[in-house]
């Protein structure tokens, strides 16, 4: 014979009202203006770039192409993330924007001055790694304040860039596609679809 | 259990009553002494509000109800009574053509909700 369910112990249910309070504040410090069809655009330029850095044998010119690409890419997420935090459903509090953004920027840097230290000792073609980590780290470090897509595709950027020091050198461009390219795309569409464009 | 399946059958629960079924002692840790239970924001969807505004200088209607998954007209019905209680205050304004409602946190509103952690974590020490 079943036996009905015994009500929840009052501590229970006290524990369980905190737990929902916690969630609700974290939840609602959330950056959510990180744009998915941005991220898809940002994706389709990196492919671009992609299909025309395999071409190039000078390493300035194949350098000037993925900074130049970078930059479109840029101003195409900045851009994004503007247009979607002035939706009237979409919060982009200053405060909130600003922890991601301050959280955001230090692995960029990082990446801009190891950059220039590769290129002065002749390791361009290590680059592709160096840049999907230090972007992977940016990213992740900024998903901490934003939904959980942001962070894990943070985490999967860096995986790739950890293959990517691994695999052989004339890989790179590859790596490029996969990180910039394809994971901003699919990453892109999971947020366009789940977190309102 | 989705997690708003739960909250929501946590808030049946408190609709139904189950004070009924707990102890004595239970009914007056809920009822008596100085840290009786505020139930304005006992009740779950009025507790997520508060705690949303604990968080957040500010945030408009609609942003909350994005938040709170639920319909305009239960968070207007329970926002109202937060207002009635002068636990939140509204803020009606234009973001460029389109009228705006907002909402922020008023002193006594987080007052009510330190109270209301300090009872939670008190029954949960007691309790255990």
């Amino acid at each position: 014979m079943d036996h009905p369910a015994a009500p929840p112990l009052l501590h229970e249910h006290a524990a369980e009202n905190l737990r929902f309070i916690r969630d609700t504040m974290a939840r609602a410090t959330d950056f959510t203006a990180v744009p998915g069809v941005g991220g898809v655009l940002m994706g389709v330029v990196a492919l671009a770039a992609a299909a025309v850095a395999g071409s190039l044998r000078d390493v300035r010119a194949w350098l000037g192409l993925w900074i130049a690409a970078a930059g479109v890419a840029g101003a195409i997420g900045l851009i994004a993330v503007l247009r979607k935090a002035r939706r009237p459903d979409m919060p982009l509090h200053r405060a909130v924007a600003r922890r991601f953004a301050l959280a955001f920027m230090p692995a960029l840097i990082v990446g801009a001055v190891l950059t220039a230290v590769f290129v002065e000792h002749h390791l361009a073609a290590q680059l592709p790694g160096c840049w999907l980590v230090c972007y992977g780290a940016a990213v992740t470090s900024g998903g901490a304040f934003s939904v959980r897509p942001v962070p894990f595709m943070g985490a999967t950027f860096m995986a790739l860039g950890v293959c990517a020091f691994l695999a052989p050198t004339t890989w790179g461009d590859s790596f490029m596609a996969a990180g910039f390219g394809v994971l901003h795309i699919g990453f892109g569409i999971a947020i366009a679809r789940n977190y309102g464009g | 259990m989705g997690k708003a399946a739960r909250h929501s059958a946590v808030a049946d629960r408190d609709r139904r009553g189950s004070v009924g079924n707990r102890s004595a002692a239970e009914k007056a840790a809920l009822d008596k002494g100085p840290l009786a239970l505020d139930r304005l924001i006992h009740e779950r969807l009025r507790l997520g509000i508060v705690s949303a505004l604990a968080a957040n200088d500010r945030l408009t209607f609609g942003e909350l109800k994005r938040l709170l998954q639920t319909t305009d007209g239960n968070l207007s019905v329970h926002a109202r009574k937060l207002e009635q209680a002068s636990y939140i205050a509204c803020e009606k304004t234009f973001a460029g053509r389109v009228p705006q409602t907002a909402y922020r946190l008023t002193a006594s509103g987080r007052r009510a909700l330190d109270k209301y952690l300090v009872h939670m974590e008190a029954i949960i020490r007691a309790m255990k």
